[in-house]
């Protein structure tokens, strides 16, 4: 699915953003910290953005998508409201990491990497948290859920769902 | 900005106040005159580079002043030279705890020698093995250590610089790392004129961006001066031509955490512990099927089988042991009857393993072995960065094959072409990831080659893990009641009430579901 980026309403947070770039424009190997904070500020990176980091670095757009596509932790999508990453790490997986990862995708109806439509919730499935000693391990947010069963991954939803339900109301 | 008197007046002042508040919480008790941590987990371990751990509040810098910090960086800066720092190390026989083993004093050596207007040093805190967390718990509870063993290392090389590259994955400990540098530098011990002896050293931070392949040591320096952290290739090493191709060294956190504690106690007592070649102690991250998880820190050279049994407190559960992994994804599988193996540098690399950065992850019989190769296989592609034919398009291959075995569509030749193609790769890759991929696969094939024989020849996965492979089937003991019906995702059991019940194999998920709610053991897999 297709996410645009409003420069209209982020018409700020640019303008903050450059300010960091020229800041930073001397600094040497400025570029991944000037990716990380776009990211911290954006939720991910649009395409818009990286140009803006092309022009205030004066590196070629190119090589500002090569470093970003190369690193894993870089988003060209934006994150859902809720995050949940489901830590593939050797300890998690001989736990069953995988059927978990599997469970959440078919509740939600994503795969590991992307986001719902509504932006409620992404699924990461990431490498080793480095939480093995309570594995399997799922990270929603900044929750820690320690030693997670399938069974558990419904309840684990439905509190976030719930949360989105209060606050629209 | 502190002097050394009132260095000293800190550590005199804040101990007894420290130590009776650990011995009044119970936390620690006084043994051979040092705190350690109380309980029975602690007892059959020897901590080093975690001495602090547990015991000292990271974020308040006078708890680690209070217990030896940083009076071995005055020392150094006070009454060594700069080579004298390094043959100290380098006669303690510290090697690197990141996976290779290289001596770090030889390292630092390399780059002392060298004449240069920059030296930069750097902490690799890229801990990327999944299994592993050694170097995490370090920086979160006790990231002075680490700052100090910089500082000496730096001051011996003659570096002003030092960076600290570390997982964007851990903010917890860049949060503890940020703070313990602002408080290093207020007291003086980080920046201009260290202490009043003339030295200066700062320290940065860089964040990792995901990438397992940035704790290679060329492909980290590429990463912070802001490329794809891709490995280039050697020679120049990096102690010659490294970050910014000036004069470079990069260590382990726990390597760093040790430097500090043997300047503390000596080399004789250092060489005291662990055995001859590799001397000192090794954080390991006991994880998997196992009663007790965590970290330990051990002397080298201890028995496997005393650290997973002893300290670990065996399998967990109740199941039988069938495999110990070291190493990570470039480390192999040790089998049950080498669970005698001294656990050090020489040891586990005769028997085609490797102590790595630390990971030691427990497997028991639930464990598929073709399996655990497929997932480091799978692990190793994802993270290749491309560079390089072997690694690129070999391990790629090599995952294609795991994944046909595993799924019971291989032909019995590929075993061979398997090994064939793991030696390869292992002798022409570029770099450490793509040299040591192989191992998992050639471990395996080595101590559970059976188990690939089963998957290919019999079609079985012995271990009942490979879903293609394993099928679903309700015994005479089914009473028929529906429950198993009921919670089959896809609807493939049918049956009347209180009659036997039929799976139907081709429509079957192998989600097990039905095995977990029958109340007879009436479902077996196979």
């Amino acid at each position: 699915m297709e996410f645009t980026f409003d420069l209209e309403k982020n018409k700020e947070k640019i303008l903050e953003f450059k300010g960091f770039l020229s800041d930073h424009k001397d600094m040497p190997g400025a570029l991944i910290p000037a990716l990380q904070e776009a990211q911290v500020k954006f939720g991910y990176l649009p395409q818009e953005v990286m140009e803006i980091i092309a022009r205030g670095l004066d590196v070629p757009a190119s090589k500002v998508f090569g470093v970003a596509t190369y690193y894993s932790q870089f988003t060209f999508i934006p994150k859902g409201k809720h995050n949940i990453s489901i830590c593939l790490g050797t300890a998690c997986y001989v736990k069953g990491a995988q059927g978990i990862l599997e469970e959440f995708e078919n509740i939600l109806g994503i795969k590991g990497g992307e986001t719902t439509p509504d932006l409620q919730f992404s699924i990461t499935d990431c490498r080793c948290v480095g939480d093995c000693s309570i594995a399997p391990v799922v990270v929603v947010d900044e929750d820690v859920y320690a030693k997670v069963k399938k069974a558990d991954v419904k309840d684990i939803i439905q509190k976030y769902s719930l949360e989105v339900e209060c606050v629209d109301n | 900005m502190i002097t050394r008197e009132e260095l000293n007046r800190i550590r005199e002042s804040h101990k007894p106040e420290l130590e009776a508040k650990l011995l009044a919480d119970g936390i620690a008790e006084v043994k051979n005159g040092h705190l350690v941590l109380t309980g029975d987990y602690y007892k059959n371990q020897k901590r080093v580079a975690l001495k602090n751990c547990g015991l000292i509040d990271p974020a308040n810098i006078d708890d680690y002043i209070a217990l030896g910090g940083y009076s071995a960086l005055e020392q150094v800066l006070f009454e060594k030279t700069r080579k004298e720092v390094i043959d100290f190390v380098t006669e303690s026989n510290l090697r690197g705890r990141g996976g290779a083993g290289f001596p770090a004093g030889r390292k630092w050596n390399e780059a002392y020698g060298i004449d240069s207007d920059q030296k930069y040093f750097l902490c690799n805190a890229d801990e990327g093995d999944p299994g592993a967390f050694m170097d995490r718990h370090i920086l979160e509870k006790d990231p002075h250590s680490v700052l100090e063993g910089m500082a000496i290392g730096s001051y011996a090389i003659g570096a002003n610089q030092g960076y600290i590259y570390v997982r964007a994955e851990y903010p917890l400990a860049i949060k503890v790392l940020r703070k313990a540098i602002e408080q290093a530098r207020e007291y003086g011990l980080l920046g201009k004129n260290i202490l009043g002896s003339g030295f200066d050293f700062d320290i940065d931070l860089r964040l990792g961006s995901g990438a397992f392949v940035c704790g290679e040591g060329t492909a980290l320096m590429e990463s912070i001066e802001g490329n794809r952290g891709m490995p280039r290739k050697k020679p120049p090493r990096t102690s010659h031509k490294g970050l910014w191709l000036k004069p470079t060294i990069l260590n382990n956190v726990e390597t760093l955490a040790c430097v500090p504690v043997i300047f503390q106690n000596g080399i004789e007592w250092f060489k005291g512990i662990g055995t001859e070649k590799s001397t000192g102690t090794k954080v390991f991250a006991l994880v998997g099927k196992v009663e007790n998880a965590g970290l330990v820190e051990v002397p080298m050279g201890m028995p496997l089988k005393e650290i997973v049994y002893d300290i670990g407190g065996g399998v967990a559960n109740g199941k039988k042991l069938k495999a110990v992994q070291t190493g990570g994804p470039s480390g192999g599988c040790i089998p049950v009857d080498l669970m005698d193996t001294p656990v050090d540098f020489e040891s586990l690399a005769k028997i085609g393993s490797i102590v790595g950065s630390g990971g030691m992850v427990v497997m028991d019989e639930d464990t598929c072995m073709v399996d655990i190769a497929r997932f480091f296989l799978e692990f190793t592609v994802d993270e290749s960065c491309g560079k390089c034919t072997p690694c690129r398009v070999g391990n790629k291959r090599m995952l294609e094959m795991l994944t046909r075995i595993t799924e019971g569509t291989a032909e019995f030749h590929e075993i061979e072409d398997l090994r064939e193609l793991a030696e390869v790769i292992a002798e022409t890759s570029l770099c450490g990831l793509g040299q040591t991929a192989p191992n998992p696969v050639l471990s395996t094939l080595k101590y559970y080659y059976d188990e690939y024989v089963a998957h290919v020849r019999d079609k079985k996965c012995p271990a009942g893990s490979c879903r293609s492979l394993i099928h679903f089937t309700i015994t005479e003991d089914c009473i028929g009641c529906t429950k198993c019906a009921k919670v089959c995702p896809v609807s493939c059991i049918s049956g009347e009430k209180k009659e036997l019940h039929t799976i139907d194999d081709s429509q079957c998920i192998k989600c097990g579901a039905c095995l977990e709610s029958c109340p007879k053991d009436a479902i077996r897999k196979e």
